[in-house]
């Protein structure tokens, strides 16, 4: 009987590092792949190259780099106060039949897959951009409007779960002193639950770095940097989405390059996301 | 607050101010709200109109441009049947090594980490991963096989992550009971913890349904994108979220596009229609 139960703990042991094992294969194949360029062209060519022409086998993802995070900017700057705002109002405002409107209706808008949100972009955020700038549509903005819908559920469930722990008796201190519901809400719950908030945000900023195929379809994907706001663009997600289909050798090696740095940034962001604590007295 | 003390003017400023506050926080609820309608409706009403039993039961056409998207239906679910059979049981024996066997300590901490790591990357870099590793090096071709080992990756975080929280709910005094009367202590997690969790380890293997069934980026290259049927498990295939993908930007047909993706929509609502169904069951268990 012992040797039984000893044999079910190591299958529950190998069991529970999988996912590390992936993580390790994951990182060691992506990276394995696209050193290969990264070394012939030079890391910082190859950060700062402003010209990508894989036919001319020129590597350089500024471009990108820079759509990425100008896209991601403006998912956060359309997404982060909705977010907050609907969070608060879950914790602190929304009466219990309210909040079970609400609740799945956010579980939904994070079960909705990218493709849907690409072509809600593509039918409607497209072509209302087009007709009131004039332009071709294709853009940052519809890449950040669609994004800023897409990071809501995690923001808004994160930073709801970091208010609901802040503990009773900050607010009732609050309030007997003689503050507004709204003050103690600005003054006292909101920032002790800011940690927790601010985690809610760096995770929101990952998925909208590594979102893919909503973006390939509303950005437009020239590979130039963007001028305003209203230019089409390519994020990183984009130029490795983009070229996977028909790319071989050295070009599909350059898209695994670009995924290292995609993969570095998303690490990071999550590491830090990770570190902080997500509710009060963690 | 002005230095002369509360006067009817600050007061007065300071019920406004709330006022302005709480109209923003209202607003950012609605907000939210119809933005999810707005989505769902726009697909649903440009969509049921394109719906019959003959497109869900007809082979695509024209490279989907006519016909349905019958066997684009049945490789969806093969695809979530295939990962799910090796993502559950390894994601269910993870959660309760994580629960009822690791002790806090830099072990654990690790494993955490991994599954952390793994949750947070995004599909493209698994859509990478699979093709260099499964498609390229093992050499399984776009194939069910690589598409579901690359999928079974994607989905073991939700797994591990749902089935930990579920048999953490389950009370002390039924593991004490067990033991107290003689039982293992995997005859316990197996006789009494497991079926007492059950309803809460469905809901994760529910949502890595969902997972599976909208993902994109990761299955068009590993799983490919061919139409027909996949007859075999090293034939590649075309998932719904795939096809939806090719038909949008493609602009191939708006009807069969349109359609596709209320199908999409509506599996998509009754998965999480069932997760939430299944929660509510755990939770008054």
């Amino acid at each position: 009987m012992k040797a039984y139960e000893r044999a079910i703990q190591l299958m529950l042991f190998i069991s529970a590092i999988i996912a590390i094992l992936g993580v390790i294969l994951i990182t060691y194949f992506i990276i394995n792949e696209g050193y290969p360029v990264i070394r012939k062209v030079g890391l910082w060519d190859f950060l700062t190259g402003q010209k990508w022409a894989p036919t001319q086998e020129i590597y350089g993802i500024y471009p990108m780099i820079v759509g990425s995070l100008i896209v991601t900017a403006g998912a956060l700057i359309l997404g982060v106060p909705i977010g907050i705002g609907c969070a608060v109002f879950l914790a602190e405002l929304a009466k219990p039949k309210i909040a079970g409107i609400i609740k799945p209706g956010i579980e939904l808008l994070a079960g909705i897959p990218s493709v849907i949100y690409g072509l809600y972009g593509l039918v409607v955020i497209v072509p209302t951009i087009r007709k009131v700038f004039n332009n071709q549509g294709f853009s940052v903005l519809a890449g950040s409007i669609v994004l800023a819908i897409m990071i809501l559920p995690t923001i808004i469930n994160v930073s709801e779960s970091a208010i609901r722990s802040v503990p009773l008796d900050y607010k009732e201190a609050s309030l007997s002193l003689g503050s507004s519901h709204w003050q103690s809400i600005k003054n006292v719950i909101v920032p002790a639950a800011r940690s927790g908030i601010i985690a809610g945000v760096i995770l929101g900023m990952g998925r909208a770095i590594g979102e893919t195929m909503a973006v390939i379809m509303i950005v437009g994907n020239s590979p130039i940097m963007p001028k305003s706001i209203l230019s089409p663009v390519r994020t990183l997600t984009g130029n490795i989405g983009i070229e996977m289909g028909y790319a071989s050798g050295e070009h599909q090696q350059a898209l695994f390059a670009t995924g290292i740095v995609l993969f570095v940034f998303i690490m990071l962001l999550n590491i830090t996301a990770n570190l902080i604590p997500k509710k009060v007295g963690e | 607050m002005t230095e002369s003390g509360i006067t009817s003017s600050s007061v007065n400023k300071i019920r406004k101010n709330e006022k302005i506050a709480f109209a923003f926080l209202w607003a950012s609820a609605i907000i939210t709200v119809l933005v999810l309608i707005a989505i769902v409706g726009n697909v649903l009403l440009n969509g049921v109109g394109h719906l019959s039993i003959e497109f869900l039961t007809r082979e695509p056409e024209n490279m989907g441009k006519d016909g349905g998207i019958f066997s684009i239906i049945i490789t969806t679910i093969y695809l979530a049947l295939f990962s799910l059979i090796i993502a559950a049981p390894i994601g269910i024996c993870a959660a309760i090594f994580l629960t009822e066997y690791a002790k806090e300590g830099p072990a654990i901490k690790i494993i955490r980490f991994g599954t952390e790591s793994l949750a947070g990357i995004p599909s493209i870099i698994f859509g990478l991963f699979g093709y260099v590793f499964f498609v390229v090096f093992l050499k399984f071709r776009y194939s069910m096989v690589s598409g579901g080992l690359t999928l079974t990756l994607m989905i073991l975080p939700t797994i591990i992550r749902t089935a930990e929280e579920a048999i953490k709910m389950v009370p002390m005094s039924y593991r004490e009971g067990s033991l107290a009367l003689g039982a293992t202590k995997w005859q316990t997690i197996y006789k009494v913890v497991l079926p007492a969790a059950t309803s809460g380890i469905l809901t994760g293997v529910i949502l890595g349904i969902g997972r599976v069934v909208g993902e994109t980026a990761a299955v068009i290259y590993t799983a490919g994108s061919s139409l027909g049927l996949p007859n075999s498990i090293w034939r590649p295939g075309r998932t719904m979220s795939v096809h939806l993908y090719i038909l949008a930007s493609e602009g191939l047909s708006k009807g069969n596009m349109y359609a596709t993706a209320t199908v999409l929509i509506i599996t998509v609502l009754i998965i999480n229609f069932t997760a939430n169904k299944l929660i509510k069951q755990f939770m008054k268990a």
